[in-house]
């Protein structure tokens, strides 16, 4: 049900950076920890997309698997259910290394042939 | 015409994140600490508020709470018996409201909170177990009730809800006696999710358990002043860190 306005938070960041022109394609990276329902949030995008300048732009997401560090015995593991205890050692003196992103990567635009472009080719 | 690729990096959540900034440096200024109250629909935040906060200015915390709901001033006129400043804040657009509170609702709120007068600011969120969670309000630290009558596993349901909570609330334990609840395997599944949290067993109704509650939020002022004392660096870095590259 978040990815409604989580799709409002990635419209917001991607007009912001393209600059007056046409989105094609949008590349996210979100971790696994966003629990976020990707058929849900390409449906909101689309929805939310629509008469802006990300109409019709397709979404790719980019997944980032829940990796943890213990800090007690320096064991590191990837998770696939919410268990944030070290199975080594037993303590939860536990940080995420990775899967709590939620990164627009990056954005494809159309550029006009005779408009002044400094983005590399 | 054709295609150019622009590299952006960024959290998609920025937006919201710089506004939260704009809002802990106003809190700041004030010196008022604020906490980030969450919970699902019905589980007892207003009834935990009525009893924790009862007396509260006497002991020496001047409180305040912002109140938000999808509709309605419900819970606001249930707090005004306590006679310190309840702000209602509705999400309601007109076509039903918003799941949660976010930066920017607050900041729409706060000309209405009296800063100046108080020490520490609840803010009750809407009742909802996901998206709350997503969206910092600038809030100092985040805490959530959960009640006897919601299920053992919700923790595991709702991991991100529980592990941004540095804070749990088990509410309604005077319902354990007329329940098939283990009240043990909830708060082994919040510790497995979170192992950082602290939790607390109360009853809204009895009052049980509410004095520790009471105790905590006396104590978050100096607790959040020292933590920020110590982890300066870190929150410069966190708050400032929307950097992005385009190419």
């Amino acid at each position: 049900m978040h990815e409604f306005d989580l799709s409002s938070a990635i419209v917001t960041t991607v007009l912001k950076h393209a600059d007056d022109r046409k989105v094609t394609h949008v590349t996210l990276r979100i971790g696994r920890l966003r629990q976020v329902v990707k058929d849900t949030l390409e449906f909101y995008f689309a929805i939310v997309g629509k008469d802006t300048l990300c109409e019709g732009a397709t979404l790719e997401i980019v997944d980032v698997p829940a990796a943890l560090r213990c800090n007690t015995c320096k064991n590191e593991w990837e998770i696939e259910i919410p268990a944030f205890i070290c199975g080594t050692c037993g303590t939860g003196a536990v940080v995420v290394l990775t899967g709590e992103e939620f990164m627009v990567e990056s954005i494809e635009v159309e550029d006009e042939e005779d408009a002044a472009c400094t983005a590399p080719r | 015409m054709h295609r150019t690729k622009v590299r952006v990096v960024e959290d998609a959540l920025d937006a919201n994140n710089t506004i939260a900034a704009a809002n802990r440096s106003d809190f700041d200024g004030s010196d008022v600490t604020v906490v980030n109250l969450m919970s699902a629909p019905g589980a007892g935040k207003t009834s935990l508020l009525e009893r924790a906060l009862d007396g509260l200015a006497e002991a020496g915390t001047r409180v305040g709470v912002l109140e938000g709901d999808v509709c309605g001033s419900f819970d606001a006129d249930r707090l005004s018996v306590l006679h310190i400043p309840v702000v209602q804040l509705n999400t309601d657009n007109g076509f039903g409201g918003e799941c949660h509170l976010d930066a920017n609702m607050v900041r729409s709120a706060l000309g209405a909170v009296p800063l100046g007068e108080i020490d520490l600011l609840l803010v009750e969120n809407v009742g909802n177990l996901v998206c709350p969670a997503e969206f910092h309000i600038g809030e100092d630290a985040k805490m959530m009730v959960c009640s006897v009558t919601e299920g053992e596993d919700k923790p595991l349901k709702y991991p991100l809800m529980f592990r941004s909570c540095e804070l749990v609330v088990i509410n309604k334990i005077d319902l354990l006696q007329y329940l098939d609840f283990d009240i043990d395997r909830l708060e082994a599944n919040i510790l497995q999710v979170n192992p950082h949290a602290k939790v607390m067993r109360v009853s809204a109704k009895t009052g049980e358990g509410v004095d520790e509650f009471r105790a905590w939020l006396q104590a978050l002022p100096a607790q959040v002043a020292e933590h920020e004392h110590e982890h300066d660096h870190e929150h410069v870095h966190e708050d400032h860190d929307h950097e992005h590259a385009t190419a």
